[in-house]
């Protein structure tokens, strides 16, 4: 394996691990509120069970986190020398404000999960919801610091010089809104059907039933609302780089051609050497409409953009297609879901439902990961798009495919300790927690 | 607006020794301590440290983005010739921080704890001995940027007599001041005077560790001595620190854990102080020069602007909330411990 593949492919991995850990990290505390808040207006057990249930996932998935958010700060430099010694001080605002809402997550986390019975209640639900907000600015900051490198502003490029460089424009550069946007949706879809489904399953198991339809109805409401917003964010996404990034679009969509009024490809095999697409099916004009708000509109297409300038089209286009189709699927569920809330609440009581929410536990996650995949493949061969490329950054030190092993493996062992780790937890619900089995024949 | 920069640049190195230091001790001490008094140790190195744990690390974190985004020079320089032992420390870092969690939180207590610990208190003794590592490295003119080979250039930046015994030097350090921040965390007596005894062994052990720091300066020839001693207040911190460190021992017994905590930070710092004055304002030395200057160095004046003003800020909202954090888990011996 070469140096620079080496490279990116452990950045890629230690990003798409971090992505996980973050999004939960940021969004249970929500969850975790919800419950408390519940608890300390009803006073019902339960509800102080799954808050500290999921105070200790929280716990677990901060954890890991940040230290692998730790990695990261440490990794840009040391994969990416030659990007971060001139993209530092023009991207480094968000970073800067983002440490202290970093810390000040860690030092509320320290108030909740040690501060049981010491402190006035509503200030300890307090500091949750601190936990949350601090969590969800990071995850804002740190987006908009990818967005820069997709839409770099806030410096003049003069001959090789960053000139004039403006953090604070460079900050609210043109992209972070709808990425940072897309991304936190993401993040409550992602972990609101992954917790909906692992209590889900455990309903269907008819374990501490009452304990997890409590749960369930929590993650539940939060996952399928977020995954009704989504559709929306990536609306403004669509459009956002169709203007902007072109290339990447192109790569998306597998749109060899130039075209007006562009038909939406779904599913497909591109051929970048023929430049044609087999077993796509289009749908007419669709494109045109989504990326520029009308049917007849021009899409650029492939045949625009240099050679050399051209993103991987195989990747970015299965990579958008399935967070597209996860995404389409998460939508229907929640759909269904409100239906059973409003007008069916018959739906409730069956397993049909329930068994949809199980199958749909790891889509959120694979839908952000090829999301993910997405918006930084699509952006190649560029690392600050149009200004550097990714070759031109990487370190000189040669054997970064050692290093790469090393933190896969790493990464790897750490997954299937959190993974056990979560299932003890899930299982052990019933012996830790007296309430759960209070009500043994509370029927589904 | 500079100086502003470099302020809390020191100040976050320091805490992050002070306080992280004696985050990573705490697992150092576990793996000195005998059996019998292990599980001891261990209870009430947890209590201390559980709440602020989380926070002990963040001060890293500062340093590294304070680097990128004002100095990035220096932090990229630091990054292609000191990757392996910078590696070395963020696989420390990752071992460390997820089996703490994962130990206290593994809702089954069965052989993963065997798992578990051993990392933990390994990875408490690695990280440190790479932090000190990158720090002689980056001081002591080892990198040099003309090096044509993978040994000269990716090895021997950082792989010396003089840095392996800086690593031992903060390994001890870190040790040190856990001995010393237990003492007052002591539930009784016998766990006072078990502590007690700890800390005055890791007195001598931190001074052994320094003797051979300046053995090794020697062996290699680099001037530690007149780094230190050549100005007058790295003499005086020097002074004040051995002072404070003779007025600590005949204190250990006296049960005032508060006055002892003062004391042991002060010595670090007057440390720190030291070690880092004579060089001021260069901070990475490279072989045959030019060194790295924070001041020559630094990124444009709008980054450096912007980036104290998010450190100003920031700390508006940091210190009183982390100073609140610390000090409500200290009276902790007065209310219910209500965590499971």
């Amino acid at each position: 394996m070469d140096d620079f593949f080496a490279a990116r492919l452990q950045m890629a991995f230690s990003l798409g691990f971090h992505i996980v850990f973050s999004c939960i990290g940021m969004v249970m505390p929500f969850f975790m509120c919800t419950a408390h808040y519940i608890w300390l207006k009803k006073k019902k057990t339960v509800y102080l069970d799954v808050t500290k249930a999921w105070s200790k996932g929280v716990a677990i998935f901060f954890a890991t986190g940040a230290v692998s958010g730790t990695v990261l700060s440490f990794e840009l430099g040391l994969l990416w020398p030659k990007f971060m010694e001139h993209a530092g001080p023009i991207f480094g605002m968000p970073f800067s404000l983002e440490g202290t809402a970093f810390f000040i997550e860690a030092i509320a986390l320290g108030f909740y999960l040690y501060g049981w019975n010491r402190f006035n209640p509503w200030f300890h639900w307090f500091t949750g919801v601190v936990v949350g907000v601090s969590g969800l600015l990071s995850g804002i900051l740190v987006v908009a610091a990818n967005a820069w490198m997709n839409s770099p502003s806030g410096f003049d490029f003069v001959n090789g010089q960053y000139l004039n460089i403006d953090p604070v424009k460079a900050m609210f550069n043109a992209a972070w809104f709808s990425q940072a946007l897309h991304m936190c949706v993401a993040a409550f879809v992602s972990t609101g059907f992954a917790v909906a489904g692992v209590h889900a399953l455990m309903i269907l198991r008819r374990k501490n039933v009452f304990f997890h339809s409590k749960a369930f109805k929590i993650a539940a409401v939060f996952a399928t609302v977020a995954a009704c917003l989504q559709p929306i964010s990536g609306d403004i996404s669509a459009k956002d780089v169709a203007e902007r990034q072109p290339a990447k679009l192109a790569a998306m969509e597998a749109h060899f051609h130039t075209e007006k009024g562009a038909g939406l490809l779904i599913g497909g095999i591109p051929d970048t050497a023929t430049q044609t697409v087999k077993y796509g099916l289009k749908i007419p004009k669709a494109l045109s409409f989504m990326a520029t708000g009308n049917f007849n509109g021009e899409v650029k297409g492939l045949d625009q953009i240099p050679k050399k300038d051209q993103p991987p089209v195989m990747v970015t286009h299965f990579a958008f297609q399935i967070m597209v189709g996860l995404g389409m699927a998460m939508l229907g569920i929640a759909l269904l879901y409100f239906l059973a809330l409003w007008k069916k609440k018959k739906w409730l009581e069956t397993k049909w439902l329930l068994k949809l929410f199980v199958i749909a536990t790891p889509m959120g996650f694979i839908a952000l990961e090829a999301g993910w995949t997405v918006t930084e493949v699509g952006r190649q061969p560029w690392i600050i798009y149009g200004v550097m490329r990714t070759a031109d950054a990487v370190t000189p030190m040669p054997g970064i495919a050692y290093s790469f092993y090393l933190f896969t493996a790493v990464y790897i062992s750490l997954a299937v300790i959190v993974s056990l780790l979560l299932f003890r937890q899930i299982t052990m619900v019933d012996k830790l927690y007296d309430s759960s089995t209070n009500d043994k024949n509370n029927s589904l | 607006m500079i100086y502003v920069v470099i302020v809390f640049l020191w100040t976050a190195i320091l805490l992050y020794i002070l306080l992280g230091g004696a985050d990573y001790g705490a697992g150092i001490i576990e793996l000195f301590t005998s059996r019998a008094n292990r599980q001891r140790t261990r209870k009430t190195m947890y209590e201390a440290i559980g709440p602020v744990w989380e926070a002990n690390h963040m001060w890293l974190i500062i340093v590294i983005v304070i680097l990128f985004v004002g100095f990035p020079k220096i932090y990229t320089t630091v990054s292609i010739y000191l990757h392996i032992p910078l590696v070395m420390m963020l696989l420390g870092i990752i071992a460390r921080g997820t089996a703490f969690v994962f130990r206290n939180y593994d809702a089954v207590k069965d052989d993963m704890q065997k798992v578990y610990t051993p990392i933990f208190v390994i990875s408490s003794a690695v990280t440190p001995f790479f932090l000190g590592i990158i720090a002689a490295s980056a001081v002591s003119g080892q990198i040099d940027l003309q090096a044509h080979d993978f040994l000269s250039a990716y090895i021997f930046s950082w792989l010396s007599w003089f840095s392996v015994t800086v690593g031992l030097f903060t390994v001890a350090i870190c040790a040190y001041l856990a001995t010393v921040f237990i003492i007052g965390e002591a539930d009784d007596e016998a766990d006072r005077l078990l502590f007690t005894r700890k800390a005055r062994r890791m007195v001598f052990v931190v001074m052994g560790a320094g003797a051979l720091v300046f053995v090794a300066a020697s062996i290699e020839g680099i001037p530690l001595l007149s780094w230190i001693f050549n100005n007058i207040l790295g003499i005086l911190a020097i002074i004040s620190a051995s002072i404070s460190l003779v007025i600590m021992f005949f204190m250990l017994n006296k049960n005032r854990p508060g006055l002892l905590r003062i004391l042991a930070g002060f010595q670090v710092t007057m440390i720190l102080f030291a070690a880092t004055y004579s060089h001021f304002p260069d901070i990475v030395m490279l072989k045959g020069g030019p060194n790295l200057s924070l001041l020559t160095h630094q990124g444009q004046y709008k980054a450096i602007e912007s980036l104290a003003y998010a450190l100003l800020i920031g700390s508006v909202f940091i210190l009183p909330a982390l100073v609140y954090l610390i000090y409500s888990f200290q009276k902790k011996k007065s209310s219910i411990s209500g965590h499971d």
